[in-house]
């Protein structure tokens, strides 16, 4: 060939790999979550990150092709937070209600599962409706759409807020309140370890979609449309392809997705 | 008689006029005030700018509440502490060491670890405890979260007041009890009649600092699930993430310790009429 | 008490490597902030002391401002409102910017503004406690502003207000305690995780409380050693 043939071919080829490696640039994402709301998300005792938020985080990452590194951060500072630039995406089973989408953003949910009420396995109370529990303490962490709804549907207990949710299964536990309020696989989950043998589930409540919103999804910063796009396709990718039913049997043994 | 022990009255010089012209310091302080006007117009022009009609009534009476519990922890702490003070700056005082060891022990103490551990010691220490308490019936006291904080706190400031009512009755010249003893009263009666009174004014002081720092630290009752101020503040917060909430709640603490400040100071000058005009340094 | 021992001690079992982690982390937030908060302390109280009257006033709204409000107000102000305000302000020319206000940061900053606040009127009141003539000593001996104060003003300074300082100092110790609650792992914060998990809250913040105390003895023990280090110019009385 020709030198100016050659000089082409060398700069095509140059140019091709050029792009393939910017293409192969992961794009880095930081994932915020709490790490005190198990199944969903927990920190065990040696500092890693477990749950079904977790999982599901990484099983996105993969699909986004992305880098991902997850942050703790508490409950209650976590919108703050994201809202600082301290991480990019909340996945900590944040539920998208109206409220929350006046200061940030949502993808679409990636499960929904509805609230109960657990108390003490003597406890006396007849239901869940709010005449049943007028005039008791009721538990809840802060800054919940639990919390939320306890305040609007019973608005005749006395309400106690709780910044983990580890404090107020102790003190449903030693008696400081009468019932907490929280998701009914959080409760379930709980009850089921050694710690919540004192405790029962009194009944499961019918949710409000202006208090609990849609179901659990992403937060991410208002305005960030692009990364809402590419995590709403690596949703529904996963749940077409196995990935998400794998990742749901091995945490439950119902489907969380909901309706 | 004229007391000779004391120094001859100091004179008084009258403060150095200011320097003429633009100094450094004039350059610096105009700066900074400056600086401070901006931010309080940016703070002022923040507030208007954030109106939100349903913010303001869905959270005024929320924080009139917390307002009112932040009142109740405050001055109920402060005076239980101050009954359970006497007896232990009392002991404190005593040679018997079967009154001064326990004393030091507890004021010690309580001065020594932070306020937010001992609360913490205690609330969540009795909801562990729920059992023992039980039996000996003092469960009901203990379940309540607002109870624990008073607790907590009385014990508190009970070390800090007797530690500033012991220095106070120790500063009380001791000439006044000799006087006393020579005049036939008895202990009990020297103590309250001519020790205490003249204790009471060395310490307003100290006790009206004591009171702003338990409005202060009454914050931490926040972080055990009480509603006072600070506690509503970050319920606020949390729903609306509106920082205002916090701007708002800076402005009533602060309000509230400035008026007590003033008062306090209008006080001790009201009751010290009688003495000479302090000229040391403040 | 067997079970006792086992909760205490170090390694996986035992939680008494993560409350000496805690305790590392307090001591270093404290000592971090003490240089920080002398130095801004001792500025705003030169302030004070000036003649300029636009300068005191400055500096007495600094430590109203600073005296008056909770420290856990002021702690949560500067965590989230630091962080918002400086990003709004990034963002001005910057898209998307990443600015992290570290939790440890953010403590040392609250801390030391209250700190600095009181520290000043230490200051103060050890300023009016060195008679003028030693400025006028300064001057007629041909020394400079900077190399009296150097020299002659801040010996004797840091003598006058040693005591109202190692005040502070225990003050300081006392109230890192509240940057658990952002999150920091501190003593408080590691007993409250240790509490939580193994039910055991009283024995765990038992054991903080009486870290603490030992923090306030050894820190009595230096600063006795600072004072007699300060006064040994004094003749004995």
């Amino acid at each position: 060939m020709s030198r100016m043939k050659w000089m082409a071919a060398a700069v095509t080829a140059l140019a091709l790999t050029v792009g393939a490696a910017q293409a192969q640039e992961m794009r880095k994402i930081k994932i915020g979550t709490e790490g005190a709301y198990p199944p969903f998300n927990n920190l065990e005792a040696d500092g890693s990150l477990v749950g079904f938020d977790v999982d599901i985080a990484k099983a996105l990452c993969a699909e986004m092709k992305a880098d991902c590194e997850f942050v703790t951060q508490d409950w209650d500072g976590i919108i703050p937070a994201l809202l600082a630039g301290k991480f990019d995406a909340i996945i900590a089973s944040m539920s998208i209600t109206d409220e929350r989408k006046k200061v940030i953003d949502f993808t679409n949910k990636y499960y929904n599962t509805p609230p109960a009420i657990a108390v003490p396995n003597d406890s006396k109370l007849g239901g869940v409706m709010a005449s049943d529990l007028s005039d008791i303490r009721l538990g809840a962490q802060s800054s919940t759409t639990h919390s939320n709804y306890a305040e609007e549907k019973f608005p005749d207990a006395d309400l106690t807020l709780y910044p983990t949710p580890d404090e107020y299964k102790m003190d449903l536990a030693n008696g400081r309140i009468d019932a907490a309020i929280d998701d009914v696989v959080v409760l379930s989950e709980w009850l089921d370890t050694d710690d919540g043998a004192c405790c029962r589930i009194l009944g499961t409540l019918t949710p409000d979609m202006k208090i609990n919103g849609e179901g659990a999804g992403i937060g991410i910063r208002q305005g960030e449309d692009e990364l809402k796009a590419m995590f709403n396709k690596a949703i529904d990718a996963i749940r077409a392809n196995g990935t998400y039913d794998e990742i749901n049997k091995k945490y439950f043994a119902f489907d969380v997705f909901g309706s | 008689m004229s007391d000779i022990t004391s120094a001859p009255p100091q004179v008084i010089q009258p403060p150095a006029p200011p320097k003429a012209g633009w100094t450094k310091a004039r350059i610096a302080g105009h700066a900074l005030m400056g600086l401070w006007i901006v931010a309080g117009v940016a703070l002022v022009l923040f507030l208007i700018t954030s109106y939100d009609a349903e913010f303001y009534d869905r959270y005024t009476p929320k924080f009139i509440n917390g307002f009112i519990v932040t009142l109740q922890i405050v001055s109920l702490s402060l005076i239980i502490g101050a009954a359970f003070s006497l007896p232990l700056a009392l002991g404190r005082m005593s040679r018997n060491p079967l009154a001064a060891v326990p004393s030091y022990a507890f004021v010690y103490f309580f001065r020594g670890t932070p306020l937010i551990a001992q609360t913490f010691l205690i609330y969540y220490g009795a909801g562990s405890f729920r059992d023992a308490l039980d039996s000996i019936g003092l469960w009901w006291f203990f379940r309540d979260a607002f109870n624990c904080v008073v607790f907590t706190f009385a014990l508190n400031t009970a070390a800090y007041q007797a530690e500033i009512l012991r220095g106070a009755i120790q500063n009380v010249a001791k000439g006044q009890s000799e006087a006393g003893e020579s005049l036939g009263l008895s202990r009990f009666l020297i103590f309250r009649k001519i020790v205490l009174p003249q204790a009471l004014i060395v310490a307003l002081r100290p006790y009206g600092n004591e009171i702003v720092l338990m409005i202060k630290g009454s914050a931490i009752a926040s972080i055990v699930t009480v509603f006072d101020l600070m506690g509503e503040t970050r319920r606020a917060f949390s729903r609306s993430f509106d920082f205002q909430t916090y701007i708002w709640a800076a402005i009533i603490y602060l309000v509230m310790v400035e008026v007590l400040r003033r008062v306090w100071d209008k006080l001790e000058a009201r009751l010290t009429r009688h003495l000479e005009p302090d000229t040391s340094a403040r | 008490m067997d079970q006792v021992w086992t909760l205490v001690s170090f390694g996986d079992e035992g939680w008494g490597d993560e409350i000496a982690r805690g305790t590392l982390l307090t001591v270093a937030l404290a000592l971090s902030t003490l240089p920080f908060g002398l130095l801004l302390g001792f500025f705003v109280a030169l302030a004070k002391d000036s003649n300029e009257p636009s300068l005191k006033r400055a500096a007495e709204i600094f430590t109203t401002i600073f005296r008056g409000l909770p420290e856990l107000l002021t702690l949560f102000i500067v965590f989230f409102g630091v962080q918002i305000l400086l990003r709004q302000f990034a963002e001005l020319f910057v898209e998307n910017p990443t600015i992290e206000i570290n939790s440890f940061f953010a403590g040392m900053v609250a801390l030391g503004l209250v700190f600095s606040a009181y520290a000043s009127e230490a200051f103060l009141s050890a300023f009016k406690g060195i008679p003028s003539g030693q400025y006028e000593g300064g001057f007629a001996v041909g020394l400079t502003r900077f190399q009296t104060m150097r020299l002659i003003i801040l010996p004797q300074l840091i003598r006058l207000a040693l005591p109202a300082l190692s005040n502070l100092w225990l003050i300081l110790l006392k109230d890192t305690a509240l940057v658990s609650v952002i999150g920091l792992a501190d003593i408080l914060r590691q007993s409250g995780i240790a509490a939580r998990v193994t039910k055991e809250a009283f024995l765990f913040f038992g054991i903080a409380c009486l870290i603490y105390l030992v923090l306030a003895i050894l820190s009595s023990i230096v600063l006795g050693g600072i004072e007699r280090w300060a006064k040994r110019g004094e003749a004995a009385r």
